[in-house]
């Protein structure tokens, strides 16, 4: 059976197998559709969270990316990962006492304010639909890869299937549905990369593949990779940082607290029985999700490697890089560069005339690199690969079988699937439910607050579709921008909420509106307002990262210190809460008396 | 039951946590960012130590980390007898 077919067939059956899960839940779960955990156990609340957690950008582009930045891609796992300490200890327990259902909800009870609730719908309108825009390039190019077309017919189709699949409505409310797509997406994962590994180092796990060695040789993956990226004129794999060992350190910050301050993320320990299941579903979501974090950096390097090897033959060898036969000639090509071309994500222009693909740093600061470059008639890299496509390209370029080539497709599909549509019903709920009936019309049916959710998340998918057309970034960097607002925005506002007991609204609104403000100001500065392409600023505030060199993805973290001092700043010359509001904190604190949530104000 | 109090609770509950985000800023931006220069020098099977921990090794212990927290949690909950049921 050819690629193409076997693709449709196993991507067709995983949503076979979705649907009729969701079919299936749903019969006996209509009433308690909002508390899908409830009477869930906490390892399979955790499975589901880990599902609803890792998007196209954890899945498809996290990888790729840490192929392109080495050891400063650390920063990715290191900070989606440990942002779950975070909201395991400081936040999830006492929002699950507190027992309402959204964020914005917490924020207006405990700060006695609905401005203060409209605030923090704002805050989370902007991180949400800036997480969609980075799911809708993912979403791109699992598509475009899929059925065979180009990206941008990528991202209009799979706009139209995000919109049907949250429409159809709760999908992503049944935890059962969330566990099959995370056993596909984890198995789609896992499944090329063990295969990789076995190939490139003999290590069944890729966890150890990564720190093995080549085989047939005595020399370590990671030394080899090393040696051929420096010849090519690359940094060298393992210690290069991205910018500064400043900006990863505050990237990483960004990260961390915006992984505690994603509501759609929040959501999840609202929804299990205890506070104590609180405390350990976030241990187990993290155990499901380390699965996936510790595996990405091997697929990040073995891929690297993988796709040098393809280019130019010298480097099995360990040959001459530079030597006329070394680097492929473009006929000759293996199959799946062929398949990539087709979606635009990966290019090749002869600028030699030579027929041949030559793949380096033209860039390089190396001069031994540059004169070696010089010397063989290379004029300039041909090959440009988008950071996107290497995961889904990898069972390609490792030449696994077609099925496991199929299933990383499935795999892809899912992830984006599943995150997309969960963030378009937080933006619905909050649209709709925090915003509309709370401040607009109080009185409103059930019904018109469905419709006006229903027109929101429309709203969203189009305007996040345009602008995934243009994106501000790659998948997962895009992403990190919506972390770095989640970050300066609501973080320390709930944060404050839970442990500060004297922390009113003047201060909670102040800091949030001047976090968000002072975050989204630098990130437009640099990605154009509201991230349309040509409206960028970066000019006026001094040149790229002026800030001390630090990276529009990385600023969350100066925006929430700003939020904070703000916060007690304002706080210290306004009125201290009602004496409620503070019993409210104390009570918050303790677990005694927790009961089920409502959604009800 | 020696000290049945709210703040008393309060107190173990932050003592516990301090404790915990003092290890868990060591694996990662001290091991993993800070001092991932120096120990790069030591290896671990083939991976360089720093390394190792940045792109590995912190994402172990966070999960080790939110586990004891958990267990150490619920012994607090009953000794100052705040727990559930």
């Amino acid at each position: 059976m050819d690629l193409q077919t076997l693709t449709y067939l196993v991507v067709g059956a995983s949503f076979a197998l979705y649907i009729g899960i969701a079919i299936w839940a749903r019969a006996g779960s209509t009433s308690d559709f909002y508390v899908a955990g409830g009477g869930v156990h906490p390892v399979t609340n955790g499975m589901a969270t880990a599902a609803d957690w890792m998007s196209a950008a954890s899945f498809i582009s996290m990888a790729g990316l840490i192929a392109n930045m080495g050891y400063g891609g650390s920063l990715f796992l290191m900070g989606w990962t440990g942002g779950y300490v975070i909201l395991a200890m400081w936040l999830a327990p006492y929002l699950r006492k507190f027992g309402k259902f959204t964020v914005p909800q917490f924020i207006g009870d405990r700060f006695y304010s609905k401005s203060a609730s409209t605030v923090a719908v704002i805050c989370l309108l902007t991180a949400s639909l800036t997480y969609v825009i980075g799911q809708m390039t993912g979403v791109g190019v699992a598509f475009s890869r899929f059925l065979g077309v180009s990206n941008e017919t990528g991202i209009y189709l799979g706009m139209a299937i995000v919109f049907a699949y949250a429409v159809f409505g709760g999908m992503k409310g049944i935890t059962y549905t969330q566990v099959a797509q995370y056993c596909v997406l984890i198995l789609a994962y896992t499944i090329p990369a063990i295969f990789i590994s076995l190939n490139l180092t003999g290590s069944f796990l890729p966890q150890l593949g990564l720190g093995g060695t080549l085989v047939g040789t005595d020399t370590t993956l990671l030394e080899r990779l090393n040696q051929v990226v420096v010849d090519l004129g690359f940094a060298e794999y393992t210690t290069s940082v991205p910018g500064s060992k400043l900006n990863m350190f505050v990237y990483t910050v960004s990260l961390m607290i915006g992984t505690a301050g994603l509501p759609h993320v929040i959501i999840r320990f609202f929804t299990v029985p205890k506070v104590a299941d609180a405390r350990y579903s976030a241990g187990w979501a993290l155990v499901f999700i380390a699965i996936l974090y510790t595996t990405a950096p091997a697929v990040a390097a073995m891929a690297k490697y993988n796709l040098h090897k393809t280019v130019n033959v010298a480097i099995e060898s360990n040959g001459d890089l530079y030597a006329t036969e070394s680097a492929i000639k473009y006929d000759e090509r293996p199959d799946w560069m062929a398949r990539w071309e087709k979606t635009g994500l990966l290019k090749w222009e002869d600028k030699n005339g030579d027929g041949r693909i030559q793949y380096y740093n033209d860039k390089t600061k190396n001069a031994d690199v540059a004169a070696k470059a010089e010397q063989a008639g290379w004029k300039g890299s041909e090959l440009t690969v988008n950071a996107d496509i290497m995961v889904m390209a990898n069972p390609e370029i490792a030449m696994l079988p077609n099925w496991v080539i199929a299933l990383v497709a499935a795999g892809g599909v899912a992830a984006a699937l599943s995150t997309a549509a969960g963030l378009l019903l937080a933006i619905s709920s909050a649209v709709s439910h925090d915003l509309v009936k709370n401040v607009f019309a109080p009185n409103m049916s059930d019904k018109n607050e469905l419709m006006v959710g229903k027109i929101a998340m429309a709203v969203a998918i189009v305007i996040a579709g345009w602008l995934g057309l243009n994106p501000p970034g790659f998948a997962a960097g895009t992403v990190a921008l919506a972390f770095g607002i989640a970050a300066s925005s609501l973080f320390p506002a709930i944060m404050m909420g839970i442990f500060s007991k004297k922390m009113n609204k003047e201060g909670a609104i102040a800091g949030m509106l001047s976090g968000l403000f002072v975050t989204l100001f630098y990130v437009f500065a640099h990605k154009g307002i509201f991230f349309i392409k040509g409206t960028d600023f970066v000019d006026m505030i001094g040149g790229p990262n002026a800030f001390f060199g630090i990276t529009p993805e990385a600023f969350g973290a100066i925006g929430a210190v700003v939020n904070f001092i703000v916060a007690f700043a304002v706080d210290k010359v306004t009125k201290e809460p009602p004496e409620h509001i503070q019993h409210l904190v104390e009570e918050v604190r303790i677990p005694r008396g927790s009961k089920a949530v409502d959604g009800a104000h | 039951m020696e000290n049945n109090s709210a703040a008393g609770y309060w107190k173990a509950t932050l003592g516990l946590l301090t404790k915990i985000m003092v290890v868990w800023f060591l694996v990662s931006y001290g091991a993993g960012i800070l001092f991932a220069d120096a120990l790069n020098s030591i290896h671990l099977g083939g991976y360089p130590l720093g390394f190792w921990f940045a792109q590995q090794g912190s994402i172990y212990v966070f999960i080790a980390l939110i586990f004891f927290y958990a267990k150490k949690m619920s012994e607090i909950d009953r000794k100052f007898d705040v727990h559930e049921e």
